[in-house]
């Protein structure tokens, strides 16, 4: 299947087009020198915006697949209406933003690029994300999430904004930093000890923590037509991994 | 052993998406619809398996005999169906007979015999016994004898239909779009441990309770040992099978509600139990102490149905996907949002239950098939 593009903005209808292909079609596209793609009636297709490293901005109505953008470096994703598991799955660069809530497994093992998810996400969001130098994968979600939140997380940021949280409530998930090694957390809405993983400390943001707080949840804002100001304002712990290699020592001792 | 990457994939590279796909619809005023949709769903999420089993459940099919048990039978020979039959007739008053209308489908290769007996438990048949304990004895003697006869389904006004294929084949093959029903739930599977044979395709069902899972039930042996001592003789070489004798003992032999039922086998952690306080916590305690050893262990996403309800639930720590819709009286829950999107686009309320807790969809009160298969079930107590 070729596809001959001269136009800025492509518009492809997905209704009934089998992953594989529809993937071939936005390769073609971008390869032609397209840099705005609007995917219409996208009914479960996977992998979407996996292997186009190009600037791209895909605009997708519907419900995506599992692993949107997966191993994505680049393209920008905007999803109107809720995404499926393994979003931004070992991605690299480039951002994704959901008008709606996500799956399991948000941003796994991402190592770079940003993630803005409006309202909640499922399980295991943020697992094992990692960061090295000048990388380093973000993830903000405004509403809350469920169980092994940032479980061994390696370094990135995430933060969760909890604005479905009202004041003095809890957010339910246990096991939240399960296993985390790296990263940090900033999390609005109240969770007791018992919630978090035992390699994870609790502390008040400094000045530097504020800094990044305020740029990313300004990003979120933005994107979303939110009041950052009015966010900000509530209050936000920092959740840390208080060992580096909390197991450095239970193979070799 | 067939090469599954070869099987699964035409495209020449090694990917395999490897899950069971699970789907459900309920229309909660009772109303019955084709299962075209169900079709259509379960069939978005053909990837998630790989041709080796499809099946689907239905309840309100067939309001004709709606007061009488249907049982769905699958026969290696014509010869078990003909000694399986006499042994009908023995031990039921039969009304109605046939084989189950089917297609001839490419995909679906030397298919079963497959057949449905109407039937009812006469007074002097049933001795001692309580008409559905009666009618679980019977399935358990059928599957267990050496005839090579397997009953699919065995309540009222439901039945199950499964074989080796993808789901959407499935249905092709038994006509599934010309039913109507309340309730489908319908799975699309990829055999982990054990072997890919007709009887091994989901549902699995015991009088009108249907299971569909995604998972694996590492628990099976110590459940089905426990089963076992309650007359329930696994024959399906499916770990899914437990579970629907699970529900079987726990609701309807027990009587325990269902969200106390759903903490047997998604139960708290104990470090859970041990923040609990009064009787919540003594409760909890009970609970595991009778009933540890109904304790599914491993990975799950299941969709359990009887007659009045549509339940969505997962292991503790939600190691399968679960997602639920909800538009008017319709309840959806599925493996992925997608399947729900393409058959209902406008959904009042789209949701990620939490991991062991249930998701009930409930018949509401006076709707039509509640008022009949209440009857059916007030004559059986």
């Amino acid at each position: 299947m070729t596809t001959e593009v001269k136009e800025s903005t492509i518009t492809v209808d997905a209704s009934g087009v089998y992953y594989r292909d529809l993937n071939q079609r936005l390769r073609d596209i971008v390869t032609n020198g397209t840099r705005k793609i609007e995917l219409r009636n996208v009914h479960g297709q996977r992998y979407i915006g996996t292997d186009l490293n190009k600037p791209v901005a895909i605009e997708i109505f519907g419900t995506p697949g599992n692993d949107l953008g997966a191993f994505m470096d680049k393209p920008v994703i905007t999803v109107r209406g809720n995404a499926q598991d393994g979003l931004g799955n070992t991605m690299n660069d480039g951002e994704i933003i959901v008008h709606g809530h996500a799956g399991d497994t948000v941003g796994l093992s991402a190592r770079g690029g940003k993630i803005f998810i409006r309202d909640d996400v499922g399980y295991r969001a943020g697992i094992h994300m990692k960061e090295y130098r000048s990388k380093k994968p973000v993830i903000v979600i405004g509403g809350t999430a469920q169980d092994f939140f940032g479980e061994y997380m390696a370094g990135g940021t995430i933060v969760l904004l909890g604005r479905n949280i009202a004041e003095g409530q809890r957010h339910r998930a246990r096991f939240i930093g399960t296993g985390m090694h790296g990263g940090v957390i900033y999390l609005h809405g109240d969770v007791e000890d018992y919630q978090l993983g035992k390699e994870v400390g609790v502390a008040e943001l400094d000045e530097a923590d504020r800094e990044v707080l305020r740029q990313y949840v300004s990003e979120f804002a933005g994107h979303f037509g939110l009041d950052a100001g009015e966010m900000l304002k509530q209050k936000f712990v920092k959740l840390y991994p208080r060992f580096l290699r909390p197991y450095g020592r239970l193979y070799a001792y | 052993m067939k090469d599954l990457r070869n099987f699964n994939n035409t495209y020449n590279d090694d990917k395999v998406i490897d899950a069971c796909s699970i789907f459900g619809a309920m229309d909660t005023s009772g109303g019955r619809f084709s299962g075209e949709s169900v079709i259509r769903a379960i069939a978005n999420m053909h990837d998630r398996g790989n041709g080796l089993g499809g099946g689907f459940a239905v309840y309100g099919l067939y309001p004709k005999y709606a007061d009488l048990y249907a049982f769905h039978i699958m026969f290696l020979t014509e010869k078990s169906r003909q000694e399986t039959e006499a042994y009908l007739q023995k031990h039921f008053n039969l009304v109605d007979r046939e084989e189950v209308p089917t297609r001839p489908t490419p995909a679906i290769k030397s298919p079963p015999l497959v057949w449905r007996y109407f039937c009812e438990v006469g007074q002097h048949q049933l001795g001692e016994k309580s008409e559905a304990d009666y009618v679980v004895a019977r399935v358990m003697e059928i599957n267990t004898s050496p005839n090579d006869s397997f009953v699919f389904s065995s309540g009222k006004n439901m039945a199950v239909f499964k074989g080796v294929g993808y789901p959407e084949e499935i249905a092709e093959f038994f006509c599934l779009e010309q039913y109507r029903g309340y309730i489908w739930t319908a799975h699309g599977r990829f055999p982990t441990n054990t072997v890919a044979w007709w009887g091994g395709a989901h549902p699995f069902s015991i009088l009108d309770w249907t299971v569909v899972h995604n998972g694996e039930i590492s628990s099976y042996g110590i459940n089905r040992r426990f089963l076992e001592q309650y007359g329930y003789t696994c024959t399906m070489q499916t770990d899914t099978e437990v579970i629907a004798y699970a529900v079987d003992l726990l609701i309807r032999k027990h009587n325990l509600p269902l969200e106390i039922a759903a903490r047997v086998m998604a139960a708290p952690f104990w470090e859970d139990i041990q923040r609990m306080g009064g009787e919540e916590q003594k409760l909890a305690l009970a609970l595991r102490q009778v009933y540890g050893s109904l304790l599914l262990n491993g990975p799950f996403a299941v969709i359990i149905a009887h007659h009045g309800e549509m339940i969505g639930l997962t292991d503790r720590i939600r190691l399968r996907p679960l997602t639920v819709g909800e538009k008017g009286d319709m309840v959806y829950l599925s493996s992925e949002e997608a399947s729900i999107r393409l058959v209902c686009p406008d959904l009042d309320r789209a949701w990620i239950p939490m991991g062991g807790e249930p998701v009930i969809g409930r018949l509401k009160a006076g709707a039509p098939v509640a008022a009949r298969q209440k009857a059916a079930a007030g004559k059986a107590a």
